[in-house]
């Protein structure tokens, strides 16, 4: 036999196009994002920059409104886990818990009863809106994804674009294109709290804990119950799960219920942070949900969580923290391009997210 | 001594735990037919898969023509010369028979956008010479591809059809080393004795070098001139049929040890 | 005897289940287009004046698609199948009184609570609606038994003898069609001089057909139908089995047709239908452009609409006077080259990225670089290039010579559209037909496979970007010069989604199939911003789109009109069968072994 002498493994510098233009990109990326810390950092300690109370109130509400990309970044997150396709129209079963969820708090509000029992009036409005959020999903699987079972990714992609745009317009056929606002916040969510010296939001608060609540009794709900052990088998491997005994059809609709679920908790949460819903509402956050979805790993549940909160953050506190110092004027306006950005650097970069990805067996490259 | 054709020092290739290829020699003299044999598992098509830049290998050289082609992209690999027939075949479904042999001349062939869109008469001459080419191969295998068989979408192939069909399309790439993938898997004793000639026809009427990987011993025999015997990722054999296969690394590797004497 | 027991229990049980299950769905369906207002904004056109409004058309439809549900069963080769009978109409008929009931709930509820505050479109005019003007009592009466009437003639389509049904269903087609179109119709015949006789025979005044046209095109069509059908079927039969180089010459010959057809109509139609047609032109443009990168290269961008933009606003900011950072003034056609370069250049630029993605992450990195590019050209920050959420205005007219092409006149500007279109369209159809068309269509169907047949992915990943982001920029460049002014809320992800809607449903990868969904979809819907032929459509427009979409790719993913390889790659099975009864059928001659 020949003996041959053992060659280094040789590092392939594949400097082909493609290789040039991202290493460019990346190279962008950290130049910006550095150039744009260091300025802050230097902004602050000269005493140039937003105030302390400024920043720390960018933070509130990027954890505020990262808790609630979160929760809908669930649905988006267990669905591609199972499936293996993005379910485009989820960002709408969070706009539809929201606006029912409104019409109950203006029933509610009327009576009274949101001033003098907020607590029991916020848990109805919640409770229809995840029941509402619920159903829609479940109907939407039903009729629009259920027979495309099989067939080849990009399809039950476009069906689920058509979906999102029918149930879009079918909410702002059935309830009137007009902005609905969810009735003052009661008393007892204004102002704000001290909590450790640091002053935060009631309201605010209230949302971060309720969502971190919602998403602490789904992670015991996925890996204590039995139905959350089935949703995990069915989520790995379709097949082999049938083989076990397990209704894998039920499993998927129970899988939709328990995104949509999450979404109703959001929807309330958004209508009382925000007030105003319609039913554009869902569109932009829906899309930053998959991105904070992919970004934590799609398919891992704790993983779309923080990365909805990591988004939140970034996307809040980033314009400022990056771009302003880099002599970018208005950059509030740019809030969704950081979003944007950061869904495209993620998924060009890391695909696989910063938790790492569950696929089903059949979707795994 | 001629320049050889195929090279291989060193060859290494792991994925997570599980190396499949161990620093391999391997090398294959022009107008050669070479069958590359070994257990399930012996690292076989991953090194297809290697030689063809469908991965890049962790170590080792891949010398073709003398040049190194470790770590190319796929294209440029079938560009210099070398194509190969997949395991499960993998043709192009909804394309016609004689579209899948006419894309495959893809790297043969320059005629870009604008001959395209203004119909040069570089272009049109060379869609002619592709139309005929991807005949003359398709003619390769007798009238069973042939005909009406042309406009047929390949998805109404019959199995032997379409294993017939993928070599046709490697055929078409213009290479100089063939690389196929089991071609006789799942071929009834008839249309295997008729492709193992037809592996033979490749190099006596068209001058490929041909490595062949299979399981079935007969076409092994019949169509050999060497044979390699892979385990493991390593080559634990080299010869001709008959030295390989009296071999003991090779029986053992097949059939496993012998029990010890002496044991209940 | 046993059998006819048989019969009628399998029957009874039949019409419980299935009946009412597809009743109640009707039902829903009813209810819900009630209140959204469709019903209501419809009655306001006439189908058949005076007897029949577009709203009642639609619910008696829903009752007759229901019957026709209730009652329909598959017939499988080789399976013993009853013959339809008189039970089905009675399945039928059942979906129908079900789904009556249903509305009828559904009136009473209304009228006993006011839930206007919520349902915002559930009015007065609602309930004058479904209780047909005539009080509750008749109302009601009226929803059950017209459900039963409509749901029996639903089934009982199934009893007609298919050329029969046929005919039927082509007449009533037609009866819409010839309604739908009356603007049209109108234009043409205005300039002859028995426009206004034509008008007051054909058209009533709400709209739609009066009752002598519609019968007149009613029985003409049933018996043209009847008459030619068997003729229909077997031309479209040759044209399947012509040879490629016939095949070809027709389509040539058709589309000169087309084409001069296109010539010759805008100066015939008035200015409402030619602008209309502009909007069409556009689209049609756009579609052509990402079918290439859709339908060919199998890529999904969903961010279309960027490279629009970039054409748009690079024409803009080098033509008008008042272009913000520098006004170099040029004219259309000398801006031109420079739109073709950047937005070559944006399509690089999205391309490169995305190369090594998989599809569906593909599809939201480009929405995420649709909306970065809006989000861009709206914001302060380039407010000195682009002008900001003010837009660019006074951006001037496009001059060839002597002629000024005025946006203002629709007819110019659609001559101009025609130009680039047939461009475009020629492109694309050479493109397709060719070695890069070949290495697209391999790429779509196994990239791997194809990059280890020699095809270098990577140049044609990038090449159909690039193609598909100058054929949009034309749209672009278009646009800008004939609306004058741009401002960034025309370019929002709706308008990606509008083409892709398009290609979906016309056809994927085929032109015609692009050139019929731009007509039919745009049309008869209207663009993003504009109403298309009928007015009634507009506020439902996205809702029917959205629901298209859902449609086409749940029961004809292929589109109306669509290339044969697209018919055969979403149909294999039944192609498979079709070619092994045809293999039978040359007298067992056995398929020769593989």
């Amino acid at each position: 036999m020949t003996t041959t002498t053992r060659r280094r493994p040789r590092t392939r510098l594949r400097f082909g196009f493609v290789d040039s233009f991202l290493w460019a990109v990346r190279i962008g990326a950290v130049a910006i994002i550095g150039v744009g810390l260091i300025g802050s950092i230097a902004d602050t300690l000269s005493g140039e920059g937003i105030s302390g109370g400024a920043w720390r109130d960018l933070v509130i509400t990027g954890l505020s409104q990262g808790s609630m990309y979160g929760l809908i970044a669930l649905g988006y997150s267990m669905v591609y886990g199972v499936l293996g396709f993005i379910n485009f129209a989820h960002g709408e079963v969070f706009t539809a818990g929201a606006i029912v969820g409104f019409f109950v708090a203006d029933a509610l509000a009327e009576a009274g009863m949101w001033t003098d029992l907020p607590i029991l009036a916020i848990s109805i409005v919640m409770l229809t809106s995840i029941t509402t959020a619920t159903l829609v999903a479940v109907l939407v699987e039903r009729i629009a994804y259920k027979p495309l079972r099989g067939a080849p990714r990009l399809i039950p992609l476009i069906t689920s674009i058509g979906m999102s745009f029918f149930l879009q317009y079918a909410i702002r056929g059935l309830f009137g294109s007009n902005i609905k606002s969810y009735p003052q916040r009661p008393t007892a969510l204004q102002g704000s709290v001290d909590l450790f010296g640091v002053p935060i939001g009631k309201a605010q608060l209230a949302v971060i804990v309720v969502a971190a609540v919602s998403m602490v009794s789904l992670y015991l709900f996925i890996n204590r119950t039995k139905t959350g052990r089935a949703m995990r088998a069915v989520a790995e491997d379709k097949e082999i799960a049938a083989l076990m005994g397990i209704n894998v059809n039920r499993t998927i609709v129970t899988t939709f219920a328990v995104g949509g679920a999450m979404a109703g908790v959001a929807g309330t949460l958004w209508g009382l942070l925000f007030r105003q819903v319609f039913f554009f509402t869902g569109f932009l956050p829906g899309v930053k949900a998959f991105t904070a979805a992919v970004l934590g790993g799609i398919g891992n549940i704790v993983g779309a969580y923080l990365g909805g909160i990591s988004l939140g953050l970034f996307e809040s506190v980033g314009p400022n923290l990056i771009l302003a110092p880099l002599g970018v004027p208005a950059v509030s306006q740019l809030k969704d391009v950081v979003a944007f950005t950061a869904l495209v650097l993620v998924l060009i970069f890391k695909p696989t997210g910063l938790f790492g990805e569950r696929l089903a067996v059949e979707d795994r490259a | 001594m001629a320049e050889r054709l195929l090279d291989i020092r060193g060859l290494s290739k792991g994925f997570g735990g599980l190396q499949a290829l161990r620093n391999l020699d391997f090398h294959v003299e022009e107008g050669e037919i070479v069958s590359v044999i070994g257990p399930n598992g012996a690292g076989k098509t991953t090194f297809f898969n290697t030689i063809t830049g469908l991965y890049p290998p962790d170590e080792g050289e891949i010398l073709f023509e003398g040049n190194d082609i470790a770590g190319l992209e796929p294209s440029d690999i079938t560009e210099r010369g070398i194509a190969r027939t997949f395991q499960n075949v993998r043709l192009f479904p909804n394309m016609t028979v004689l579209e899948n042999v006419m894309v495959a001349q893809h790297c043969r062939t320059r005629a870009g956008v604008f001959g395209a869109i203004f119909r040069t008469k570089a272009f049109q001459r060379e869609e002619k010479e592709i139309r005929e080419l991807g005949k003359d191969v398709l003619g390769f295998f007798g009238t069973r591809l042939t005909g009406y068989r042309f406009e047929q979408p390949a998805f109404v192939l019959s199995y032997a059809n379409r294993r017939r069909l993928e070599i046709a399309r490697a055929m078409a790439t213009q290479p100089r080393l063939l690389l196929l993938d089991e071609p006789t898997a799942g071929m009834n004793p008839r249309e295997t004795i008729e492709l193992t000639e037809l592996i033979g026809k490749l190099r006596s009427e068209r001058g490929f070098t041909v490595v062949v990987i299979e399981h079935d011993m007969k076409v092994v025999r019949n169509v050999s001139d060497r044979v390699v015997v892979l385990d493991h990722g390593v080559q634990i054999a080299s010869g001709t049929y008959d030295e390989v296969a009296s071999d003991e690394n090779v029986i053992e590797a097949y059939l496993g040890r012998p029990a010890e004497r002496g044991t209940p | 005897m046993t059998a006819v027991a048989s019969r009628s229990s399998r029957a009874a049980v039949r019409v419980d289940r299935r009946g009412v299950i597809t009743g109640l769905g009707a039902g829903g369906v009813a209810v819900f287009l009630g209140m959204i207002g469709m019903l209501v904004a419809f009655d306001g056109r006439n189908v058949i004046d005076p007897i029949l409004s577009l709203g009642y058309a639609v619910l008696i439809g829903v009752f007759v698609v229901a019957g026709h549900r209730a009652a329909a069963r598959e017939e499988l080769e080789g399976v013993e199948f009853e013959p339809y009978g008189p039970y089905d109409v009675v399945s039928g008929a059942v979906a129908g009184i079900v789904g009556g009931a249903v509305v009828g709930g559904f009136i009473l509820l209304i009228e006993a609570f006011d839930v206007r505050e919520v349902f915002t479109n559930v009015s007065p005019a609602l309930v004058d609606f479904l209780t047909l003007d005539s009080g509750l009592a008749v109302g009601l009466i009226a929803m059950a038994l017209g459900g039963a009437v409509f749901g029996a003639v639903g089934a009982a389509t199934h009893l007609l003898p298919a050329r029969v049904k046929d005919s039927a269903i082509s007449a009533v087609i037609w009866i819409f069609i010839i309604g739908f179109i009356e603007l049209v119709i109108v234009d043409i015949v205005e300039s002859f001089k028995f426009a206004d006789f034509f008008e007051d025979f054909v058209y009533g005044d709400r709209r739609g057909l009066t009752v002598p046209a519609a019968l007149l095109v009613g029985a003409g069509v049933f018996l043209l139908t009847w008459r030619f059908r068997g003729r229909v079927v077997a031309f479209r039969a040759r044209i399947q089995v012509m040879p490629e180089e016939q095949r070809r010459k027709t389509g040539v010959v058709i589309a000169l047709v087309l084409i001069a057809l296109g010539a010759i109509l805008p100066a015939v139609l008035g200015t409402f239908v030619n602008e209309l047609l502009t909007i069409v032109g556009l689209f049609l443009l756009m579609g052509l452009g990402l079918n290439i990168v859709v339908g060919l290269a199998g890529i999904l961008d969903l961010g279309y609409v960027a490279f629009f933009a970039v054409g748009a606003y690079t024409t803009a900011v080098l033509t008008s006077p008042l272009s913000p950072a520098f006004s170099p003034e040029l004219t259309w056609f000398a801006a031109l080259p420079f739109v073709i370069v950047f937005a070559a250049m944006a399509g690089v630029l999205v391309g490169t990225p995305v190369l090594r993605m998989r599809g569906d992450y593909l599809a939201i990195v480009t929405l995420g670089f649709g909306e970065i590019a809006r989000i861009l050209f709206l914001s302060d920050w380039f407010k000195g290039i682009f002008g900001g959420a003010q837009g660019i205005i006074q951006i001037p007219s496009v001059e060839i010579g002597p002629l000024t092409i005025k946006g203002t006149d629709p007819q110019q500007v659609f001559y101009l559209l025609l130009f680039f279109v047939v461009i475009v369209a020629y492109v694309s159809w050479r493109l397709q037909d060719s070695r890069i068309g070949r290495a697209w269509i391999a790429m779509r169907e196994d990239e791997q496979v194809a990059e280890a047949m020699g095809v270098n992915t990577v140049t044609a990943k990038l090449l159909a970007f690039v193609i598909g982001a100058i054929m949009a920029s034309f749209g672009g460049a278009i646009f800008a010069a004939k609306i004058g002014s741009i401002f960034p809320n025309s370019f929002q992800f709706l308008v990606s989604i509008i083409v892709l809607v398009l290609i979906i449903v016309g056809g994927m990868g085929s032109i015609p199939g692009v050139a019929v969904g731009a007509f039919v979809l745009v049309g008869v819907l209207g663009g993003p911003t504009s109403p298309g032929l009928l007015r009634e459509f507009a506020e439902f427009k996205l809702l029917i789109y959205g629901t298209l979409l859902v449609y086409m790719m749940l029961k004809r993913p292929e589109g109306l009109l669509p290339s044969a390889r697209r018919t055969r790659e979403l149909h294999q099975e039944e192609y498979l069968q079709d070619a092994w009864i045809d293999a039978q059928e040359k007298e067992g001659h056995p398929e020769e072994d593989g």
